[in-house]
């Protein structure tokens, strides 16, 4: 089950860009595209764990800052010819408020 | 609603490389049906060759399988010859009599090989050599007989030539002409080619013009107008090849020399298109895959409804698939009245370079036996690049900005496999070639895709354009003439710098909107470039875009491999005081910096620093009246100084103060690529001002200004751009061409190659032009205004915090 927490608002969150979540296990990275749609992954690319929340933002992709791997925003999907994927969490925006859904273990652990 | 139709006629690599440039674009806009009178799926049919000599295998040159195809919702149609186009009705017709309606038609029918029509050219055992059954006709040919005679002494019949010597068989090449490849070489060049392909036992017999085919049923031997006679079981065709228009023409479609098409590639049926061997385009046939390819892309750019890409010709360059034979030829290698020519000539070693120069550009090369070099002549060729710089060592090679640490290993075809290529991602020789091979690359980018080869710090570029041209021949493409600044859109950057000042664009959506980009957001290589041109053409204008820059940028420190940053603070010409470095120590005891190094660049490097603690680090560090050093921007990094006249007991001028005064005039600004300076305060130049963008080197009646050097992955040592006599003037000429080079260079190009590209003499003519000048400096000092504002500074007070601070829960 997940259990929905408020992290931040809207605003918060550059468009284009992303905000470091960090919680007792792991650093999620919570982006927000051009259209305010939000996107939650863990903070850790596919390739060698660059922190995606620091890439460029284009459309529903993030580009890792340390060799240029493109990442699919919804699935963690690293596009081809690059594979691997890291792994997405639901978000979603309420009232202006940014939600993020995690399983009871990260929440808790 | 109903899918709009698509039909290619002819499944050849022009006709379906449109298609996958056209399922890049809009994947799902067209039904597809795809026509091809061969059997088999797409293959690469510049690898027949390769295949001929046993070197590949037919399934290894397939490039799109069945399940391509069906996986992109194509339908094909093999074995399926397209007999005529109903225009009126909007519908092809096959051999079978079947019918297929389309809204739009693409025809993509190839060429023909042409057979001289004398006597006896339709016998049995008289061939062209053009697809896969011409191949396994001449294998099937080598096993049951011996001789085989080659018409035509041109590239493709050396190669025809060269597969069946490999198989056995005693071969005679018959050229009209008394020089090989004359189309493209030269007579030393052809000699000298001629010379080795007799060493392995090619038979030539030139100046020698065919007159009839004699035998039975079967081909006996070839008759020549001479009356002389030689035996042959097999005669390969290889004399050329005519555009096959034949099925364009009969439906009324304009042709001439081929089907003529405007620069969109349409007919002059707007409906109809055609890409390939077969189109006649401002006047000229293409008979390689480079320019096919550039046409594909205009053509599924138009089939996609985007409308923008023009095709406007190619230059072609050309290389020899006959395995451990170097050859290069591009452009007009034939020397007319007025032009230069530069040759280098080492018999002994086997060794022919020339090229012909018009105006001090190149126009043609020809090279044999080392051709490493050809691909860095084709770009100069076809930038125009004025070389008059290093006209004096041009036939020597890139070498002196040639690929680091790779030296002497020019002839690539040499390497063993498991040679190492790229440095940095750990790539071998034989990776690359399985990776071009088994998936069909043709191009750098491919390549850099998926093998990571040269996509680093690219300096093995240089030795991965060679690997592909060794394996691919010449089908693959260097760049295209003019190469569009990335996937967004087709404008090249200087059209695209030109067209922000022009226009006036002074944001980035107004030029996406202008160039018309294919993604809103823009992509993380085009909206870095557009960033820093709004901000160098509208100082004080245009807002910065904080997202458009990459992180090191944006965080103001160098992202290390474990996320953390880099510290670097500015030591203006090297120079720092005690409290300085008190101060700099306090900072590292006080946020555990792990490491400090001094770096290569006069100043300290704290490392490891987490980017929460960076805001209240920086606090500190401007607090002790530090600033940043930009250690980690497309930016002014460093002026490097020597002791100089105050020190040093052959200083000249006052190096170290005069290093601080330029670096108190550039600090802050932006560039297209990093920029370093560097005073000496004489010619033993302890600075290393011979290696930076700008610098100067001290004499005693005043000073030398360098320009365009670079120490990095390619060493370039400065060309000398004058000699000044004061330090007004000094600061003035760095001002100018610091501008010029923010003005005009494309993003990530650093003045070395930028020097190259446009001329030392360019560069000299505005620089020595007073008037210029001082605009130049001008400009760059108004726009310093608004750059020498310390981020460090700004953050340290506040700017940008959600940039440097997560947000932290715990679950409650
Ligand atoms: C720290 C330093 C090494 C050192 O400890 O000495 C350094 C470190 C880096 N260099 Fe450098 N370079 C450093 C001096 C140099 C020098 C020497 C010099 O400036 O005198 C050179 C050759 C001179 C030149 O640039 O012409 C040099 C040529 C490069 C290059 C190749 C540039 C080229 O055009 O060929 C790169 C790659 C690039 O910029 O694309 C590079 C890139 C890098 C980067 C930024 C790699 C990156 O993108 O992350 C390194 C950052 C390390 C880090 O994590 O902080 N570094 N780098 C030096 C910082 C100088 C400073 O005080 O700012
Ligand atoms: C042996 C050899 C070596 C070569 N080496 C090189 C090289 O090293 N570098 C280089 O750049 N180029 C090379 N080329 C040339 C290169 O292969 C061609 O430029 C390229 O294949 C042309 O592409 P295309 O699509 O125009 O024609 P093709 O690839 O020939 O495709 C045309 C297709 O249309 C089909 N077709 C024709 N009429 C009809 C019809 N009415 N209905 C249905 N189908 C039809 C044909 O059967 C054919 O399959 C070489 C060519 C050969 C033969
Ligand atoms: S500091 Fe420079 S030379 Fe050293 S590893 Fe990094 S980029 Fe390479
Ligand atoms: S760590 Fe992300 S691309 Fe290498």
């Amino acid at each position: 089950m997940s259990n929905w927490i408020d992290i931040a608002a809207l605003e918060d969150i550059p468009q284009l860009g992303a905000r470091v979540i960090k919680t007792d296990t792991v650093d999620i990275a919570v982006f927000r595209t051009a259209s305010d749609q939000v996107f939650a992954l863990k903070d850790e690319c596919p390739h060698r764990k660059g922190p995606l929340s620091q890439g460029i933002v284009h459309d529903t992709t993030v580009t890792c800052p340390l060799h240029n791997w493109k990442i699919d925003l919804a699935s963690g999907q690293a596009k081809a010819p690059d594979e691997g994927c890291s792994r997405s969490y639901p978000v979603k925006i309420e009232n202006g408020r940014v939600l993020l859904g995690l399983i009871g273990q990260e929440a808790a652990a | 609603m109903q899918k709009e139709k698509l039909v290619l006629i002819g499944n050849g690599m022009a006709g379906v490389r449109t298609l996958e440039e056209l399922l890049k674009l809009a994947p799902e806009m067209y039904d597809v049906t795809v026509f091809g009178a061969e059997p088999h799926p797409n293959y690469n049919r510049i690898m027949l060759s390769p295949v001929l000599a046993g070197e590949k295998t037919v399934d290894d040159i397939v490039l799109n399988d069945r399940a391509w195809y069906a996986d992109n919702g194509i339908t094909l149609k093999t074995n399926a010859k397209i007999e005529r186009i109903d225009r009126a009705g909007r519908k092809v017709i096959s051999a079978d009599g079947e019918e297929t309606p389309y809204d739009r038609l693409l025809i993509a029918t190839g060429s023909n090989p042409f057979i001289i029509p004398v006597p006896g050219h339709d016998k049995q055992g008289v061939i062209g050599f053009r697809d896969i059954a011409d191949v396994e006709t001449m294998l099937a040919a080598s096993k049951n007989y011996k001789h085989a005679v080659v018409i035509g002494g041109g590239l493709l019949g050396l190669e025809a030539a060269n597969g069946l010597i490999k198989n056995g068989m005693t071969v005679t090449v018959v050229h009209l002409l008394d020089t090989l490849m004359e189309r493209q070489l030269d007579r030393p060049a052809a000699a000298l080619l001629k010379a080795s392909l007799e060493q392995r036992g090619m038979s030539f017999l030139m100046q020698a013009q065919t007159a009839e085919i004699i035998g039975g049923e079967r081909v006996q031997g070839v008759k020549f107008a001479d009356g002389s006679e030689i035996a042959a079981d097999l005669v390969v065709m290889a004399v050329g090849i005519r555009p096959n228009m034949t099925l364009a023409q009969g439906s009324g479609i304009h042709c001439e020399r081929g089907i003529v098409v405007n620069d969109t590639m349409q007919t002059f049926d707007p409906r109809v298109y055609a890409v390939g061997e077969c189109v006649q385009h401002r006047g000229t046939c293409y008979g390689l895959v480079a320019p096919l390819f550039e046409q594909a892309k205009v053509a599924a750019n138009h089939l996609a409804h985007l409308g923008i890409a023009r095709y406007e010709g190619s230059v072609t360059s050309t290389k020899l698939k006959v395995t451990g034979i170097d050859l290069f030829s591009a452009g007009e290698f034939n020397e007319t009245e007025g032009d230069e020519t530069l040759v280098l000539q080492d018999p002994a070693a086997g060794v022919y370079k020339k090229l012909v120069l018009k105006d001090n550009r190149i126009k043609g090369a020809v090279m044999y036996g080392d051709t490493l070099d050809g691909t860095w002549y084709f770009q100069l060729l076809r930038e125009g690049t004025d070389i008059s710089a290093f006209r004096k060592t041009i036939l020597f090679g890139q070498h002196d900005l040639g690929d680091a640490g790779h030296g002497d290993e020019t002839r690539i075809a040499a390497l063993s496999d498991d040679a190492e290529i790229c440095g940095c991602n750990g790539v071998c020789k034989g990776d690359i070639v399985n990776a071009i091979v088994k998936k069909g690359l043709f191009t750098l980018e491919e390549v850099r895709a998926h093998t990571k080869a040269s996509s680093s710090c690219g300096s093995c570029t240089g030795l991965v354009e060679s690997i592909l041209a060794s394996t691919v021949g010449e089908g693959y493409s260097a760049a295209p003439s003019k190469k569009p600044m990335c996937a967004c859109t087709e404008h090249s950057h200087d059209e695209i710098i030109a067209g922000i000042r022009e226009h006036e664009l002074k944001d980035m959506t107004a030029v996406r909107k202008f160039f018309e980009w294919k993604n809103t957001d823009g992509c993380a290589s085009c909206r870095p470039a557009l960033n820093y041109y709004l901000l160098a053409n509208w100082p004080g204008e245009y807002q910065d875009d904080a997202q458009s820059r990459f992180i090191n940028e944006r965080a103001h420190g160098n992202i290390q491999k474990d996320g953390t940053y880099s510290v670097v603070p500015r030591m203006f010409g090297g120079l720092c005081t005690p409290a300085d470095l008190r101060a700099i120590a306090d900072a590292c005891e006080k946020y555990d910096v792990p490491e400090m190094k001094v770096t290569g660049g006069q100043r300290i490097d704290l490392f490891g620093v987490k980017k929460e603690d960076l805001p209240a680090m920086w606090k500190d560090l401007t607090d002790a009246g530090l600033v940043s050093g930009h250690a980690y921007g497309k930016a002014l990094r460093t002026v490097k100084t020597c002791a100089g006249k105050n020190w040093c007991r052959f200083g000249t001028q006052d190096s170290t103060g005069l290093g601080v005064k330029l670096e108190q005039m550039t600090w802050g600004s932006w560039m297209p690529h990093k920029f370093k300076l560097a005073v000496s305060g004489c010619p033993r130049n302890c600075a290393e001002a011979t290696i930076k963008d700008f610098g100067v080197v001290c004499v005693d009646s005043g000073y030398e200004l360098h320009i365009g050097g670079n120490g990095g992955i390619k060493v370039r040592v400065t060309d000398l751009l004058c000699k000044v006599e004061t330090e007004e003037e000094v600061l003035e000429y760095c001002a100018a061409f610091t501008q010029k080079y923010r003005e005009e260079a494309r993003y990530l190009e650093r003045t070395a190659p930028w020097v190259e590209r446009v001329g030392l003499q360019y560069i000299k003519d505005a620089m020595f032009d007073e008037t210029q000048r001082k605009a130049l400096a001008e400009r760059f000092r108004y726009s310093q205004q608004f750059a020498q504002i310390d981020p460090w500074k700004e953050r340290a007070d506040g700017a940008e915090a959600h940039e440097f601070r997560k947000i932290e829960i715990s679950a409650a």
